[in-house]
């Protein structure tokens, strides 16, 4: 008589959850923001996206190549990258600039640690840091949404020649007729003006002409799209603007006139775009879900005091960067008990163990056990 | 070539190829990474270790068999020492502007691991004629490695090269590249070129050299 | 003691204090030959450098004396500057008449203490020129305060007059935000570079608050070059 058995190693369950259709889900709900960031800033935004984009799949291509890495372009990951660094950069951000942001990123932040799955950063925002301490005027120098013919031509900075310095935006806006201030963003303007914009506008983003982003609001609905379909985990942005929100509150209860309202600190600057988007990057954030929790917790409270303590205006950047640095070791302290150690293993001698979702994180509708043809030959207990 | 000059030459080549201090040994981080802000610091950082380097291995050759072992290191320090006073004069008398430029790195000169390792390592056992040969090659491939770091730097940080600009008025300059990080970066990268070029070599024995500054 | 120490050849005592003494007295001609031999060269390069910047400052200057101002009025600078007194310079024209006095001040930044050298002149009572001597600020960001013109008009007479008691400035010297300069004692800020321009305004603040009463009511000792 003879069995077949098939010895196989974990995991046993497997869902049709790939990398690759996780990273597709994500640029597919990245698409109606950039929609909108190219509706608000109009050529200058396309090409930006473009040009950091390529700049990001280049160098993907060449470190999968050459190297050891894993990964290539085709999981769609290096896409997300290029996306997420244009939409953190001012719209008319050199686009060569822009470039050398997409290849730090990719070939700093992510080839070096060995590809997809290895890195320690998020990959857009190291781009990002080095740019912004590479080329502070550039990334400081906003210009105003819904410009009227911002269709037809560039924004003058954008089509500086590659290592020279970028026009001045100062002369182009003026001619314009909006004033200085309409160029600064509305952290910058809080910051070193007391100026306060309305958390009504900012949410939006529609109302004239204002230095901002994509719209808050709709970067929360394709949030809420993904976090749905549980592509990104939901504690995380939740812990982010939780925490960044009650510290704000707090600081304004205590001083109202000189900290500003709770919502202004929410809706404005990247703080939306990175709770949902970065600081949810699989590789660099936690997989526990308390370890979520403390995670998004450190990263609001050091958005908050970096936007109100520092020289800087906007500090998510450096909070998600921080967070990512420290996933290691609150990974470390917030590892769950083992299934039937320490205390359960008493209280629960008798009781029934179901598989709440809060047990795994990130998990998916539709995982299936392997078919059951596999257990056919059930080799028989000796007794 | 005579086999006295072959050796000689492969003596010198040490310093300079094979155990290049900064790209190989890894050693003297502190000013390489301090002062490479341009390319005349970086030169001139460079000359001054390697002329502490030459002289004082020179003189602790000379003494070599004077000097009991239980103080030899204090009578390293103090030959080092001397040397280092020396040059602080020597550029302080040259031009202030430089001297402010590479600030307490001239002082801390002393403590450069490179010398006071040559001093032990070599020197100690060497007749003075290599003792200076072998210290001359450290010395170069000190000054090459702080001047890879500081040409790199200064031509991305600022657009020029020995203060020549190379682009004209309109280049944008990257600020990180004379900010403490952009030493770290360009390093980091001049650390890559090299284990790159090591392990394409056919047949290549990769130093494995583990000491560190 | 034990066999294997007796067995250990070691260096006499008197052999190695003979060896460090040798190294020493040598190593301290070494030093000494160097010092004494670029002691000119160094003392003429620093005053050449303290001159440079106290002519960038006070246009007008030929030559500089050095004084401080303390309790006991002013006297020229002589050993170390003593607790509670200020040193500044004494800048003279071509014919020895004053023309100026230049004065150290220093105040935070975005880094580091932005610590500069500016130019007062007791004829218009005012700052007449700034000269950076030392910062660490944001290179293309902060280190625009030596370059700016602008931000260097601010200082061709900027007004620091003494109160009416001589106990202090009649205004306080502040940077204010770029474009809103109203007063002749208000420094207009470089856009972008507020934290570094206010750290100019209050280095200038400070030192003319602590040297200016001082100095004013005997500046007529110091009026030609003794």
């Amino acid at each position: 008589m003879t069995a077949t058995i098939e010895i196989r190693t974990a995991p046993h369950i497997r869902g049709p959850r790939t990398v690759e259709r996780i990273m597709r889900q994500v640029v597919l709900s990245l698409a109606p923001i950039c929609a909108f960031f190219v509706y608000q800033y109009g050529l200058s935004a396309a090409a930006s996206l473009l040009a950091v984009t390529l700049a990001c799949l280049g160098t993907e291509r060449l470190f999968a190549r050459t190297g050891s890495q894993s990964g290539d372009i085709s999981d769609w990951s290096a896409t997300i990258t290029g996306i997420l660094l244009a939409l953190s950069l001012p719209p008319g951000f050199p686009l060569w600039m822009g470039a050398v942001a997409g290849f730090v990123a990719v070939a700093l932040g992510k080839a070096l640690f060995g590809g997809i799955g290895f890195n320690v950063f998020n990959p857009a925002l190291v781009g990002r840091a080095f740019v912004q301490a590479a080329f502070p005027v550039s990334i400081a120098a906003y210009t105003p949404s819904f410009l009227p013919g911002r269709f037809t031509e560039f924004i003058p900075s954008s089509l500086a020649w590659p290592l020279m310095m970028p026009a001045d935006n100062a002369a182009w806006l003026h001619a314009m007729h909006l004033d200085a201030l309409a160029g600064a963003t509305p952290l910058a303007k809080w910051k070193f003006d007391g100026v306060l914009a309305g958390a009504g506008e900012l949410l939006t983003s529609l109302s004239g002409h204002m230095a901002v982003g994509p719209s808050p609001l709709l970067i929360l609905v394709c949030g809420a799209y993904l976090a749905l379909r549980r592509y990104l985990d939901w504690r995380i942005p939740a812990a982010i603007l939780g925490s960044a929100g009650l510290t704000a509150w707090i600081l304004f209860g205590f001083d109202a006139v000189r900290y500003p309202n709770p919502f202004f600190m929410l809706f404005s600057g990247g703080l939306i775009l990175g709770a949902v988007y970065m600081a949810t990057d699989m590789a660099t954030s936690p997989v526990t879900p308390r370890g979520m929790w403390v995670y998004g917790a450190l990263i609001g409270l050091l958005t908050v005091v970096i936007r109100y303590y520092s020289g800087l205006p906007e500090g998510v950047m450096y909070a998600i960067l921080i967070g990512n640095a420290a996933t290691p070791l609150i990974e470390r302290i917030t590892q769950p008990t083992p299934f039937g150690v320490g205390e359960a293993r008493k209280a629960r001698r008798a009781g029934t163990y179901p598989l709440h979702p809060s047990y795994i994180s990130r998990e998916e509708a539709g995982a299936s056990a392997p078919k059951k043809r596999i257990f056919r030959n059930k080799p028989k207990r000796t007794p | 070539m005579t086999p006295a000059q072959a050796k000689n030459w492969d003596e010198f080549m040490e310093g300079i190829w094979r155990q290049n201090p900064v790209f190989v040994m890894v050693l003297g981080m502190c000013p390489t990474l301090a002062v490479t802000v341009s390319a005349v610091n970086a030169l001139s950082m460079g000359l001054a270790t390697t002329f502490v380097l030459i002289a004082s291995c020179f003189l602790v050759s000379v003494m070599r068999n004077v000097i009991p072992k239980e103080v030899r290191i204090a009578t390293y320090i103090v030959i080092i020492a001397t040397f280092v006073t020396v040059v602080d004069y020597v550029i302080q008398a040259v031009s202030l502007a430089l001297y402010d430029a590479l600030g307490a790195f001239i002082q801390l000169i002393v403590v450069n691991c490179i010398i006071l390792g040559r001093a032990e390592a070599h020197a100690s056992r060497a007749a003075p004629v290599p003792a200076m040969i072998n210290a001359t090659g450290m010395g170069a491939g000190f000054t090459i490695g702080l001047l890879a770091l500081g040409v790199v730097r200064e031509i991305l940080g600022a657009g020029t090269l020995f203060g020549i600009s190379l682009f004209g008025a309109s280049f944008q300059p990257w600020v990180i590249m004379v900010l403490p990080p952009g030493g770290f970066f360009v390093l980091g990268a001049w650390l890559l070129v090299f284990a790159w070029w090591e392990r394409r070599k056919p047949g290549a024995d990769v130093a494995e050299v583990t000491q560190h500054a | 003691m034990n066999t294997q120490a007796m067995e250990i050849q070691a260096t006499p005592t008197a052999a190695m204090i003979r060896t460090l003494g040798i190294v020493s007295t040598v190593c301290g001609l070494i030093i000494v030959g160097a010092f004494q031999g670029t002691y000119t060269a160094v003392q003429e390069n620093k005053r050449l450098a303290t001159e440079r910047t106290v002519f960038k400052v006070i246009p007008a200057a030929k030559s500089i004396v050095e004084y401080q101002a303390g309790a006991g009025g002013i006297q020229p600078v002589a050993g170390e500057v003593p607790a509670g007194a200020l040193k500044f310079y004494a800048a003279y024209d071509g014919s020895g008449r004053l023309a100026g006095i230049a004065a150290e001040g220093g105040a935070k930044g975005y880094a580091d203490t932005v610590r500069i050298l500016y130019g007062y002149t007791p004829d218009c009572r005012c700052v007449v020129g700034i000269g950076v001597i030392s910062m660490r600020e944001t290179p293309g960001i902060g280190d625009k305060i030596v370059t700016d013109k602008d931000f260097l008009a601010n200082f061709v007479s900027l007004d620091v007059q003494l109160n009416a008691e001589l106990s202090g400035l009649a205004h306080e010297v502040k940077a204010v935000k770029h474009g809103t300069k109203t007063k002749a004692w208000e420094v207009d800020a470089i856009a972008g570079a507020t934290i570094t321009s206010r750290a100019v305004g209050r280095a200038i603040n400070d030192s003319a608050q602590a040297l200016l009463p001082k100095l004013v009511p005997h500046i007529d000792k110091i009026r030609s070059k003794s």
